[in-house]
C-alpha cells in the first residue's frame, strides 16, 4: 500500500451569542415552540428590510481579531441567491470576495500531541441563519423559521489546507471553540447546533503536489465525531484508491451510531448563487482606532493563558491545560492566586476536590461579587477566600491533609470560614506531647518493634499509624515519623 | 358621479376642514362616492376609510392642526398595509394581507391621513403603462383610450380624475414622475433615503423611493413633511431626512440657473412635447432665469445601464416569492415542482422577462460585463451630473418624449417603451431628488418639465419647483379644464 497524506479544509459556523436576531429584534434561543419568535423581517415578507445587529458585528471583529486576521476598511454585506423552503427571502445575507470578509488572512496556532502548529484562516464572516425543515408526524413537512435570521459566523481555513490529520482537526475544533467561548461570542454547543463544523476531506498519494478530490462530511456533533469521521473518511478515500478507483465530489453525512459516514448528495456542479452586494444594507465600516480599541480589549485568550500559567507559576503544562480549558475556571484560578494562594496548591485542590465536588453537586464555580453566567446551575459556596485559607491551615501545618479534604468539603457545603472549623481539632506539634506519644506505642508494642530492630523497616507504618490512632489523628504526621524513627534507632 | 371636492388641491381640502367647512368623514365620502372608472383603484375599504376619517375628525375637534390632517390618500398598492391587501398587481400577491404596515403608511396616520384604497400598477411597478398589472387595465383621465403612463399609474390616475387628492407613489426609473407627467401632476420622488423604504415591496432595492402626486407643488411638499422622515428599520434611511424650512409662496426663479442636457433633448423627443419644453424654457428666461445646454455623455448609457442593475436586483428580491409562506401556492409533488409552478404561474410576462434579464446579468461568467460594469457606469454618470451642481441650481429637460400614449400601441415594441425612460433614470442612477411638473398640454395632453437637484436638495428644489409653477401658471391642471 502507497503512503497518503491528508488535506483537511474546515467550516466553521458558530452561532452569535446576541439577544437579538441578526437583522430584526426577535429573540434567540434554543428550541421553543415554532414560528413564534418570528416578525415580518425574518420571515421574508414583503417589503421588510433588514437592520444589521451591531453586537454581531463586534463579536465578529473581536473574533477576526483573536485569530489575527485582517480587517477591512470597509466590509459588504452579499446577497448569496438559491431557494429552499428554509431560506425566507431567496437569499441568505452573507458576506463574499476574499478582502471583503470581517477577517481575512488570519491564523491559529493550536496545540497537538507533535507540539504547536499554525493553521491558516482564509475568512471570518457574518451571515444569517436558516429555519428548519420539520417532518411533521401526521405526514409531509413543515418549516420553522425560529433560527432564522440568527446571527452566524463562518470561520473558514486556508486553502491549501494545513490540518493533516484526524487529530489535528479535532484540535483545531476544539481549540477554536475554546477561543470562542473565551470570547463569549457562542456557546460553543456542538449537540445544539450553535456550533457546527463541515470539514472537506481529501487524501493523495505522498509523492503528489495536487490535492485529491474532496469529500465535505456533515453531521459532526462532538469533538469524537470529527475525530472519527475524518479518520474514516481518510481510510475509505484510501480504501476507494488502492482498489483502483477514484473518490467522487460528493457530500456525506456522519452516523454517530454506526460510525461511517454515508452518501447524502454528489456534487456535479459548482452551484450558482449569483452573488452580489446587498442594496438594503450599507458597508460595514471599520475605523482603524475602533480596531485597535477592539483589539485593546480582547481578553488573555487560551494559549497565552497556558504558556503564562507554565512560566509565571511554575505549573505543570497538563496543569495548565485543565486550568484553562474554560476561561471561568481560569478567571477562579487567578482570583485565588490574587487572594494569596499559592499557585500549585490551589491548582491541586481545584483540579482535584473542588472539581469533585462541583461535579457531584451540579453547581458551578462562581467569583463572589463578579457577575457571571452560571447556565441555570446552582452557584456553589466556595469562593477562592475560603479555598485559600483551606491551603494555608494546612502550609503552616495546622491541620493534616487528611483533615483538610474533611474541612474543604465542610466549607464548601456549608461557606463556613475553615478556621471556625478547625478549633479544638488543630494539628499537635509539641515535641514533649509527640515524644510521649511515641515512647508509649513503643512500650506498647514489643513485637512490632522487635521486628523493625530486625532490620524490617516496613513496619514503621503501623507504628507510626498508632500514634496516630492514639492522637485521634491530631499529630503532625512528619513530627511523629522522626520522633518514631528517632526513638527505634537510639535504643536499639 | 363627480366630485366637486375634486376641484381643491389637498391643501386647499385641509385648509377647508380646519375652518370647519366640512368634515373629514364627509372628505373621505366624496371621493369614496366617485365612480372609479380609470381602472384606477385594486382595493377600497370604505368603511375603514370611513373609521379613519372619523379618527382625524376627533383630532380636528381637540384643535390638532397637523397641514394635512383628514386629507385622505391613495396608496400605490406595492406599499405594505397592515390589514389592507397589498397585491403589486400581481397574482403571485393574491390574497396576501400583511400583517404590517409600511413606515410611510404609521406615518400617514400619524399625521391623520385616512387611506381611500390600494392603487394600480404595473406588476411589481415593472413598467411604464400600468398595462402590465394582473388585475385591470388603467386609463388616462385626460383620454381614457391612454395609458396613465406608469408604474405608478394607479395614483396618477386616482389624483387625476378626481378620486383621491393626493397619492404615493413608487419611483425606480421614473414611476411617479413619467405618471404625473402623463397625466398632469406634481410627482416628486426625494433624494434616496429621505422617505423610508421598509414595507415598499422591493423592485430595485438601491433605486426604489416612494413618493407623492398632488396637483401643486404645494401639496407634494406638505405630504413629503410628513413622509421625509429617518427610520431606524431601514438601513438606507438618511440620519438628516425630514424636510428643513421651505418659503414656496415667496420662491423665484429670478437668477436661477438651469442645465439642460443635450441628451434630454435629443431627437427621441417627440416634437410637440420639445415645442413645450421650449416655450416654458423662454417663459423661465424671461423671468430672470438661466438655461444653459450641457453635455451629459454617459446619460445616453443611462436605460442600458438601468434595465441591468433594476432586473438584476428584481431577480433577488423576487425570489421570496415560493408559495412557501404566503401568497398565492401553486401545488405539486415536490417543493421544487410546486416552486417552478408558483412562479410559472402566478408571475406575469414582464415580471419573467425582468428575472430571466437579472439571473442572466448576475450570474457567474457574467458578472462582470454585466452587473459591475452597469455598477461603473453608474458611477460615471453620478460623477458627470455632481460635477455640474457647482454652477447650476438644478437640471431640467421634459420627463417623457412623448405624452400619453395609446393604450397598447406599444404591444408589439415593448423596448421602445422602455426608451422612454432616458429622462427620469438618471435621478434614481444617483439617488437625486426630481420631480415633474405640468408645463402645459400638446394637442390636448399634459407635458411634463421636469427638474433635477443635488442629493439632499429636496427643499431648494421643491422651492424652485414652485417658482416654476407659478411662472408657468398652469398648474393645477385638471382634464376638465382641457
Amino acid at each position: 500500500m502507497s503512503e497518503y497524506r491528508l488535506s483537511v479544509g474546515m467550516e466553521v459556523h458558530a452561532e452569535l451569542r446576541t439577544q437579538s436576531k441578526m437583522f430584526c429584534r426577535c429573540q434567540v434561543a434554543f428550541g421553543g415552540e415554532p414560528n413564534t419568535r418570528v416578525c415580518p423581517v425574518c420571515l421574508g415578507l414583503p417589503g421588510a428590510l433588514p437592520v444589521p445587529n451591531r453586537e454581531a458585528i463586534q463579536m465578529v471583529l473581536r473574533t477576526a481579531l483573536a485569530l489575527n486576521c485582517q480587517v477591512p476598511v470597509d466590509s459588504v454585506f452579499h446577497r448569496k441567491n438559491y431557494f429552499y423552503p428554509d431560506l425566507p427571502k431567496g437569499f441568505q445575507v452573507s458576506q463574499y470576495e476574499e478582502t471583503n470578509p470581517i477577517g481575512y488572512h488570519g491564523h491559529l496556532m493550536i496545540h497537538t500531541s507533535k507540539g504547536p502548529k499554525r493553521i491558516g484562516i482564509k475568512r471570518v464572516h457574518l451571515e444569517e441563519d436558516t429555519g428548519k425543515i420539520l417532518h411533521l408526524p401526521g405526514g409531509g413537512s413543515g418549516v420553522d423559521y425560529n433560527r432564522a435570521g440568527v446571527p452566524l459566523m463562518e470561520i473558514v481555513t486556508d486553502f491549501p489546507p494545513d490540518i493533516e490529520s484526524a487529530e489535528e482537526a479535532r484540535e483545531y475544533v476544539a481549540q477554536l471553540r475554546q477561543l470562542l467561548v473565551y470570547l463569549g461570542v457562542c456557546d460553543g454547543k456542538m449537540e445544539e447546533g450553535s456550533l457546527r463544523c463541515e470539514p472537506n476531506i481529501s487524501v493523495r498519494r505522498a509523492d503528489s503536489e495536487t490535492l485529491g478530490t474532496k469529500t465535505e462530511l456533515k453531521n459532526l456533533s462532538s469533538f469524537r465525531n470529527v475525530f472519527l469521521g475524518t479518520e474514516y473518511e481518510r481510510r475509505r478515500q484510501i480504501a476507494v484508491l488502492e482498489t483502483g478507483g477514484t473518490v467522487a465530489q460528493e457530500t456525506r453525512g456522519w452516523n454517530e451510531a454506526t460510525e461511517s459516514s454515508y452518501l447524502m448528495r454528489t456534487k456535479e456542479s459548482e452551484q450558482e448563487y449569483r452573488y452580489f452586494p446587498c442594496p438594503d444594507l450599507v458597508p460595514l465600516h471599520f475605523d482603524r482606532a475602533d480596531v485597535e480599541a477592539a483589539r485593546a480589549a480582547l481578553p488573555e485568550l487560551p494559549l497565552a493563558k497556558l504558556q503564562r500559567y507554565q512560566d509565571e507559576f511554575n505549573l505543570s503544562p497538563q496543569d495548565a491545560q485543565l486550568l484553562t480549558a474554560e476561561r471561568p475556571w481560569a478567571e477562579w484560578f487567578e482570583a485565588a492566586v490574587v487572594a494569596g494562594g499559592d499557585p500549585k496548591a490551589v491548582c491541586n485542590w481545584m483540579n482535584g476536590d473542588f472539581a469533585r465536588l462541583l461535579k457531584e453537586t451540579g453547581q458551578a464555580a462562581v467569583i463572589p461579587g463578579v457577575e457571571s453566567d452560571t447556565e441555570g446551575r446552582e452557584p456553589a459556596r466556595m469562593s477562592p477566600e475560603i479555598l485559600v485559607k483551606v491551603a494555608k491551615l494546612v502550609a503552616d501545618g495546622t491541620i493534616t491533609g487528611k483533615k483538610a479534604k474533611e474541612v474543604f468539603e465542610k466549607a464548601y457545603m456549608t461557606g463556613d470560614d475553615p478556621a471556625s472549623m478547625v478549633e479544638g481539632q488543630t494539628q499537635i506539634s509539641d515535641t514533649d506531647f509527640i515524644r510521649q506519644a511515641v515512647a508509649d506505642v513503643i512500650a506498647e508494642h514489643p513485637d512490632p518493634v522487635a521486628t523493625y530492630r530486625s532490620g524490617k523497616g516496613g513496619v514503621l507504618g503501623f507504628l507510626v499509624g498508632q500514634v496516630m490512632r492514639r492522637t485521634q489523628g491530631r499529630a503532625n504526621p512528619p513530627m511523629v515519623q522522626e520522633e518514631m524513627r528517632r526513638q527505634l534507632d537510639e535504643t536499639s | 358621479m363627480s366630485n366637486k371636492l375634486g376641484q381643491l388641491t389637498a391643501t386647499e381640502i385641509a385648509a377647508a376642514l380646519q375652518r370647519r367647512e366640512m368634515s373629514a368623514r364627509e372628505v373621505a365620502q366624496a371621493f369614496l362616492d366617485v365612480t372609479d372608472t380609470y381602472g384606477a383603484f385594486l382595493h377600497v375599504d370604505a368603511e375603514r376609510t370611513l373609521a379613519e376619517a372619523d379618527a382625524a375628525q376627533a383630532r380636528l375637534d381637540a384643535g390638532e392642526t397637523s397641514p394635512l390632517l383628514g386629507v385622505p390618500v391613495a396608496i400605490k398598492d406595492n406599499i405594505s398595509t397592515q390589514g389592507r391587501p397589498t397585491t403589486c398587481a400581481s397574482r403571485i400577491l393574491e390574497g396576501y394581507i400583511p400583517p404590517y404596515d409600511a413606515t410611510v403608511i404609521s406615518q400617514l396616520h400619524g399625521a391623520g391621513m385616512p387611506l381611500l384604497g390600494k392603487t394600480n400598477l404595473d406588476e411589481f411597478a415593472m413598467g411604464t403603462s400600468t398595462e402590465n398589472s394582473a388585475y385591470a387595465v388603467c386609463k388616462n383621465p385626460w383620454d381614457p383610450t391612454r395609458s396613465p403612463g406608469g408604474s405608478s399609474g394607479g395614483s396618477a390616475a386616482a389624483v387625476s380624475g378626481g378620486l383621491a387628492p393626493i397619492s404615493l407613489g413608487s419611483d425606480t426609473g421614473g414611476s411617479i414622475r413619467q405618471p404625473a407627467a402623463l397625466c398632469g401632476l406634481v410627482g416628486f420622488k426625494p433624494t434616496y433615503g429621505r422617505v423610508s423604504r421598509f414595507g415598499l415591496v422591493a423592485f430595485g432595492s438601491s433605486l426604489d423611493q416612494i413618493g407623492p402626486f398632488g396637483q401643486t407643488v404645494a401639496d407634494v411638499a406638505a405630504i413629503s413633511q410628513v413622509i421625509c422622515q429617518t427610520d431606524g428599520l431601514d438601513n438606507t434611511s438618511l440620519p438628516d431626512a425630514p424636510l428643513g424650512a421651505m418659503d414656496l409662496a415667496n420662491a423665484s426663479v429670478k437668477g436661477k440657473r438651469f442645465a439642460l442636457p443635450r441628451e434630454l433633448m435629443s431627437d427621441a423627443v417627440e416634437a410637440n412635447v420639445r415645442a413645450s419644453i421650449e416655450q416654458a424654457i423662454r417663459t423661465l428666461e424671461a423671468a430672470g432665469a438661466t438655461v444653459d445646454h450641457v453635455d451629459l455623455p454617459s446619460l445616453s448609457l443611462g436605460v442600458s445601464t438601468y434595465y441591468v442593475i433594476a432586473p438584476a436586483e428584481a431577480s433577488s428580491n423576487l425570489g421570496r416569492f415560493d408559495g412557501v409562506r404566503y401568497g398565492a401556492r401553486e401545488e405539486a409533488p415536490g417543493h421544487v415542482e410546486s416552486l417552478m409552478a408558483t412562479r410559472g404561474k402566478k408571475f406575469g410576462h414582464e415580471v419573467k422577462l425582468r428575472i430571466m434579464v437579472g439571473t442572466y446579468a448576475l450570474s457567474a461568467g457574467y458578472y462582470d460585463a454585466y452587473y459591475l460594469r452597469a455598477q461603473q457606469i453608474r458611477g460615471l454618470m453620478v460623477a458627470e451630473i455632481d460635477a455640474l451642481w457647482g454652477e447650476y441650481d438644478a437640471i431640467l429637460s421634459p420627463t417623457s418624449p412623448c405624452v400619453a400614449f395609446p393604450l397598447g400601441g406599444f404591444s408589439h415594441d415593448p423596448m421602445a417603451l422602455k426608451q422612454m425612460d432616458f429622462c427620469t433614470i438618471p435621478a434614481n442612477m444617483g439617488g437625486y431628488p426630481a420631480l415633474s411638473l405640468p408645463c402645459g398640454l400638446a394637442d390636448g395632453l399634459p407635458v411634463g418639465l421636469h427638474l433635477m437637484g443635488p442629493v439632499r436638495g429636496d427643499e431648494r428644489l421643491l422651492e424652485l419647483a414652485a417658482g416654476v409653477e407659478r411662472e408657468l401658471g398652469c398648474a393645477p391642471l385638471r382634464p376638465g379644464l382641457a
